[in-house]
């Protein structure tokens, strides 16, 4: 008697177990997410520690109608070919619902192309190459960070108020640079006409020599320098700049150098007085970001990084459109996706429905260093709205569909 | 006047920090003709090491110097314990294997590295007692150069002195200019290797440690110097220290001044050099003929038409191949046509090292102008994907055509390092050439026509010319012209002797196998949709020597093997964590197991079973 | 007196300041066996890789049939009839003895840039036949690699005659032979001379082979030539006498290569 008793409690409790995870279960959304994870690690450890916070919060939110957020997160190892691989085993081995991630301008284009080819949905997360949303963009791809010509045009405008008329360009001599010196040169000459560019330095990608490099610039006597490198090349030429005085009285605008990502390695030799986009962390003091902060250091044991706010953001805007969309296919993901509006750790920002870029802003200030770390300091939030092109500009630079 | 001799001194600073990678490098090739892929690793493990150890003596001039030597000394031990556990074990296996494992060794290095450092970069600091500048008619150079530019000579002379007057030094010298005869004197051979590992990789554990209070620490410091270090060592002729100084001197120095007048080209500058010198002096600059003729290690057998049981499976695998996509899901198809992709690629490349003694390192030049080639039909010429496929292989026919020229002037090493010159130019053609070829951001939209537009069709397409072009090398392996290719490797000597212009015919080998390559990177292409200059770079050209050595240098169905088991492994483990250190070990584990290949290991085992003919018997 | 197949006037070669061959002339006619002795180091492989265009000479003339052929690249000496063995011999390793003979029939038949038909079933019979004459048929399937050294020295021949060339230059032929190999290699070869009416110079140190089997002798000491004639002649010579007999030593010896 007691062993069938037992055995009926068994399979009693086994049943209600099994409609408990049934129910938990429903078919979960699957998300593939393609990043160069083993390539660079100093900016995609942060990344993915973002978006596995927010995820977590959807999920214990009962994430979208009742369904749980899943990714599906694969390594490209930086290599284009590999990311267009993988995608195509998420599309059809994987299922997945739709594409996102990248960090790597090439490789976010190749995803771009494979999702209008296959038409995929696909949320560019990291990659900065304008083309993305000009020139290569499409029906099925979005673009969250802001691109380089909108943070380039954040730092003009800041530049041009310091009155620098004389500018060099340092930048690595790739497509990344020469976009975001050109940007730069148009954004500056429209705020500064008289304004002249009278050297430019374009050192290899993480094979800088900085010592040349800083005697090029000071040898033509610049009043400000426009800075694009970044990462080891970015130290390197600090630390020669700061040896040889080079940035003493003078203007340097930095593209993303106030990013944790690079000003913390630099550590108390981090330049002062740099105007910078980036992200001064734990100063700001906003709730939505309060909240956001709190939990990261609670789950993690650090503070995030800018691409900690990235990888959250992800997850906030597809969470968003997921709940918007009424159904899954590419078409529908995409008419929701127009025009979508976010709430984020960084503020709310839209996704345009004119060129598909989301108008996530950064920060803008002006570095220096605390208790021998680099800090942003004097900083605002500036509005990726504010830095769009006109919509003619858009129509004519980007593809029709 | 003093800006132009600031600048002199910031060449030889760079110049100094080159040798002393470089002369490790140099000194372990010289004498166990490894071309050692994970110099670069100890040279960023030395960093790291130096850079961790100085945080606990901040400071302090002893406790920095401490670290530095600390640090070069702990690479110098895990280069022996990699010589011991790995090299050692393989010495005897067919040329440049060892090359395979190093890059094991790469891989695994770089994720030790990351799991034990962490991933961010990491900047040292400057090094105590030497953080200032001196000015010099008014310039200011930083103190730490100026001891890094008495650095490189003190060390040069200290390996000359260790060289030239101790009998360790003359063993050295003797091995590197020829083994056997060492060998014959009954000098322990097994503990000079061990003691020449030591050496050199303290050497560049020494160059990385010294690099902490120069430059940022980070993941890629290992690739990035490994490239510059060989083209010092080749321009200075492999196995000499003061050519490697020599070398070290012009490059620094033309990157100095080349910053200044030609900005853009500095990344291609090293290259464009050494391309220059190898075309003046065959051996670098110091060089020596090399003594390495293609007998060392295991004589090969003869090649034989296929055996039936080799026949049938074939047979079996091409009826797998053609009913595959029935059998299995889309993504299978994907990667299988990845897989024939890149078995044409390692296939082409063993066309011309295996059986035409040519090896070549930047053989991702031809892969990649046949994808160029392809797209620019696409994107400027308004084509069509068949017109595109043809132009594939005539685009990388006619690089080869150019290159192959000057490359087969050449042999052995000093010819491979010449293809890896050519490959550069490309890669850096195409990463520059913005307006052609839309530089790193590539040209993109290169889908294929309507008919193979879904991954089945596309399959079949890929199926149909890496398949017949695979056969076609076999073809031609077993045709005179492959004979004579064969011939010119086992003996070149003995070709010209018999009225055969040599030179001529391991031109247009180059050419077919570039031109076969240009094929695979035309399929490429529309099967990515895509294409970036990285196609033509070091790690693709490291790929197919890696797919060729893997599968079997000596065997004709290597690299096809090789290029199934590297792409699919490398697929199947990119989804775990730390998944290059698994495929590194993996990869080591191969090459240790089985020398002659996975496919060398399956006939040897065949033959033993007595499936196949051995090398006695009639065929 | 029939017309010289070779001839070679005041050929010179030095390395540095060694005079490895000084102002050496001779004449070679159709049909004759003329041997090429001295002690080792007298210059005379350096004078076979100027006859065949190895080397560069620093000065001196070769005629063959009247056309001087100094300068020539070895590809080019061979097109027009000198054959070679070598001293340390040269065959393709990873080919089978067949092969290797095969290789030269297709070079002399102008076939190395055919890419499509297998190699191993062109001129098979020509290659078996040359086999045949120097008594390797059986071994024609065997690897190259693993033949004794005697074989590989019989291989060599056929593949020298495979463009059944006029001129036949053997650098020590019977080296590392067994003493009977040697004189039946060398029978043969005399055997192969007189039937196809071809002119062989070769180097030998084993005097037995070659006073059995040389019509004329040359002999070369420090680079230069110090005698020539008949067998006997050169036998009698006070000079040549010094040279092997004052110093037994300086006979080329044991060690080969
Ligand atoms: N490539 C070379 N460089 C320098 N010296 C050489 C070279 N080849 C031969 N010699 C020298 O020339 C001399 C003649 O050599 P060789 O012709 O080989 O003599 P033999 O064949 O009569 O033994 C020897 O002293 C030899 O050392
Ligand atoms: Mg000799």
């Amino acid at each position: 008697m007691k062993i069938l008793k037992f055995m009926a409690g068994c399979v009693l409790a086994a049943g209600v177990a099994f409609t408990a995870i049934a129910a938990q279960a429903a078919e979960p959304i699957r998300i593939g997410e393609i990043n160069s994870y083993s390539r660079l690690p100093a900016f995609l450890d942060p990344y993915k520690k973002g978006w596995q916070l927010a995820l977590e919060e959807v999920n214990a939110a009962g994430g979208i109608k009742g369904r749980p957020l899943e990714f599906v997160d694969r390594d490209d190892a930086g290599k284009p070919g590999n990311a267009v691989t993988i995608a195509e085993e998420m599309v059809s081995k994987e299922k997945v619902t739709l594409l996102a991630g990248t960090f790597l301008s090439h490789i976010g284009l190749a995803v771009t192309d494979f999702a209008k080819q296959n038409k995929v949905f696909f949320l560019a997360a990291e990659p900065l190459a304008d083309a993305i949303v000009w020139k290569s963009g499409n029906r099925y791809t979005f673009r969250l960070r802001p691109s380089t010509t909108m943070q380039a045009a954040m730092l003009a405008k800041e530049a041009a108020k310091t009155g620098a008329k004389k500018w060099a360009t340092v930048a690595p001599n790739y497509a990344y640079g020469k976009e975001a010196v050109a940007a730069f040169k148009k954004e500056l000459t429209k705020l500064v006409p008289d304004a002249t560019f009278v050297e430019e330095q374009w050192p290899t990608v993480f094979k800088i020599d900085a010592g040349p490099v800083v005697r090029a610039v000071e040898a033509a006597k610049p009043d400000g320098i426009y800075n694009v490198t970044f990462g080891g090349d970015l130290a390197q030429f600090v630390r020669e700049g700061n040896l040889r005085g080079t940035f003493e009285n003078r203007t340097v605008v930095s593209l993303l150098s106030g990013e944790p990502e690079y000003l913390e390695p630099l550590k108390g030799e981090a330049p002062k007085g740099w105007i910078v986009t980036g992200y001064p962390q734990g100063a700001i003091e906003t709730p939505e970001h309060k909240v956001f902060f709190d939990a990261y250091m609670k789950k993690w044991g650090e503070a995030p990084k800018l691409g900690s706010v990235v990888g959250y953001n992800v997850v906030a805007s597809l969470a968003t459109l997921l709940k918007k969309a009424d159904a899954y296919d590419a078409e529908s993901l995409v008419n929701a996706m127009k025009g979508l509006e976010v709430m984020s750790p960084s503020g709310k920002f839209t996704f345009r429905a004119q060129d598909h870029q989301a108008t996530m802003g950064t920060w803008v200030g002006k570095t220096d260093v605390k208790d021998g770390a680099g800090v942003m300091v004097d900083w605002f939030y500036a509005d990726g709205a504010d830095y769009q092109p006109s919509d003619e500009d858009v129509k004519s630079m980007r593809p029709a569909e | 006047m003093s800006f132009y001799f600031a600048q002199f001194l910031t060449g030889l600073s760079s110049a100094s920090s080159l040798f002393l990678v470089a002369c490790g490098l140099s000194l372990i090739f010289g004498v166990s003709r490894v071309v050692n892929f994970a110099h670069g690793s100890f040279y960023m493990l030395g960093a790291y090491v130096a850079y961790s150890l100085v945080q606990y003596v901040p400071g302090s001039i002893l406790g920095f110097w401490g670290s530095v030597i600390a640090a070069a000394l702990i690479v110098a031990l895990v280069g022996v314990v990699v010589e011991i556990l790995i090299l050692k074990r393989i010495y005897n296996a067919p040329e440049l294997y060892q090359l395979v494992a190093t890059f094991g060794v790469v891989l695994v290095m770089q994720d030790a590295i990351l799991l034990v450092f962490g991933g961010e970069d990491q900047f040292g600091p400057r090094a105590p007692g030497l953080d200032g500048v001196v000015r010099i008619f008014g310039e200011p150079i930083p103190e730490y150069d100026l001891l890094l530019i008495a650095l490189g000579p003190i060390v040069l002379c200290g390996l000359w002195l260790l060289l030239n007057r101790t009998r360790w030094g003359v063993l050295v010298r003797a091995a590197t200019l020829d083994r056997e005869m060492v060998a014959s004197l009954g000098v322990n051979q097994s503990w000079l290797f061990t003691t020449v590992f030591f050496l050199g990789s303290f050497l560049a554990g020494l160059g990385g440690a010294l690099q902490v209070p120069r430059v940022s620490i980070n993941l890629l410091m290992d690739l990035s110097i490994i490239a510059e270090a060989f083209v010092v060592v080749v321009i200075g002729g492999m196995g000499s220290i003061p050519g490697a100084f020599i070398a070290a001197l012009l490059i620094g120095e033309l990157n100095a001044f080349g910053v200044l007048v030609l900005p853009q080209a500095t990344i291609v500058l090293a290259f464009v050099v050494m391309a220059v010198v190898l075309i003046l002096r065959p051996y670098g600059l110091l060089g020596k003929p090399e003594t390495l003729a293609h007998s060392a290690g295991q004589v090969e057998l003869p090649i034989r038409p296929a055996s039936t049981l080799a026949k049938s499976v074939a047979g079996l695998l091409l009826v797998g191949l053609v009913i595959m996509p029935f059998l299995a899901g889309e993504f299978a198809i994907v990667l299988a046509t990845d897989v024939l992709i890149f078995a044409l690629f390692a296939a082409s490349l063993h066309f011309i090292m295996s059986n035409g003694g040519m090896v070549s390192f930047g053989h991702a030049a031809y892969f990649g102008l046949g994808a160029y080639g392809a797209a620019f039909v696409i994107k400027y010429a308004g084509g069509s994907m068949e017109i595109a496929l043809l132009a594939a292989p005539l685009m990388a026919a006619a690089g080869a055509l150019v290159f192959g020229w000057f490359c087969v002037r050449l042999s052995g090493v000093y010819m491979a390092m010449l293809t890896l010159a050519a490959a550069q130019i490309v890669w850096s053609t195409a990463f520059q050439w913005q307006d052609l070829t839309g530089g790193d951001d590539g040209l993109l939209g290169i889908w294929p026509s309507e008919w193979a537009k879904s991954k089945t069709a596309y399959y079949y397409l890929a199926l149909v010319l890496c398949g017949g072009s695979i056969l076609a090398m076999r073809r031609i392996i077993f045709s005179p012209f492959g004979y004579t290719l064969r011939g010119g490797r086992d003996n070149p000597n003995r070709t010209e002797s018999i009225g055969i212009n040599l030179r001529q015919h391991q031109w247009a080998g180059f050419v077919m196998a570039g031109m076969f390559a240009g094929i695979a990177g035309g399929v490429y292409v529309f099967s990515k949709g895509s294409i970036f200059p990285d196609e033509a770079a070091i790690p693709r050209s490291v790929d197919a020597l890696v797919m060729v050595l893997l599968g079997g240098v000596q065997t004709l169905s290597g690299p096809v093997v090789g290029a199934g088991v590297f792409r699919l492994l490398e697929d199947e483990i990119s989804r775990l964590d730390y998944w290059r250190a698994i495929l590194g070990v993996i990869i080591i584990s191969i090459v240790v197991i089985a020398p002659e290949g996975i496919a060398g290991f399956i006939r040897k085992i065949a033959m033993k079973a007595g499936f196949e003919h051995g090398e006695e018997a009639s065929s | 007196m029939s017309q010289s197949v070779l001839s070679v006037r005041n050929l010179s070669k030095s390395f540095g300041g060694l005079k490895a061959v000084s102002d050496v002339s001779f004449d070679l006619v159709k049909g004759e066996l003329l041997a090429m002795i001295g002690p080792n180091g007298a210059g005379k492989t350096t004078c076979f890789n100027m006859l065949n265009g190895q080397l560069k000479a620093d000065a001196g003339q070769v005629m063959l049939n009247g056309e001087s052929i100094l300068g020539f690249s070895p590809r080019k000496v061979w097109r027009k009839g000198v054959g070679r063995t070598f001293q340390i011999t040269a065959t393709y390793a990873s080919m089978t003895v067949r092969e290797n003979v095969q290789m030269a029939l297709i070079s002399h038949h102008r076939r190395t840039w055919d890419i499509w038909r297998p190699a191993s079933g062109q001129h098979v019979e020509e290659a078996m036949d040359l086999l045949a004459l120097v008594g390797m048929k059986e071994q024609a399937e065997r690897a190259a690699a693993i033949l004794a050294y005697g074989d590989l020295k019989r291989l060599e021949l056929a593949i020298a005659l495979a463009h059944a060339p006029e001129l036949l230059l053997m650098d020590e032929p019977t080296a590392g032979m067994a003493p009977k190999e040697r004189v039946r290699l060398m029978q043969l070869t005399a055997d192969i001379v007189a039937e196809r009416n071809i002119s062989v110079l070769f180097t030998e140190h084993d005097m037995d082979v070659v006073f059995a089997h040389a019509h004329r002798i040359m002999v070369l000491n420090r680079g230069e030539l110090i005698a020539s004639g008949s067998v006997d002649e050169v036998r009698n010579d006070a000079r040549v006498q010094e040279v092997y007999l004052g110093g037994g030593t300086l006979f080329e010896g044991q060690a080969h290569g």
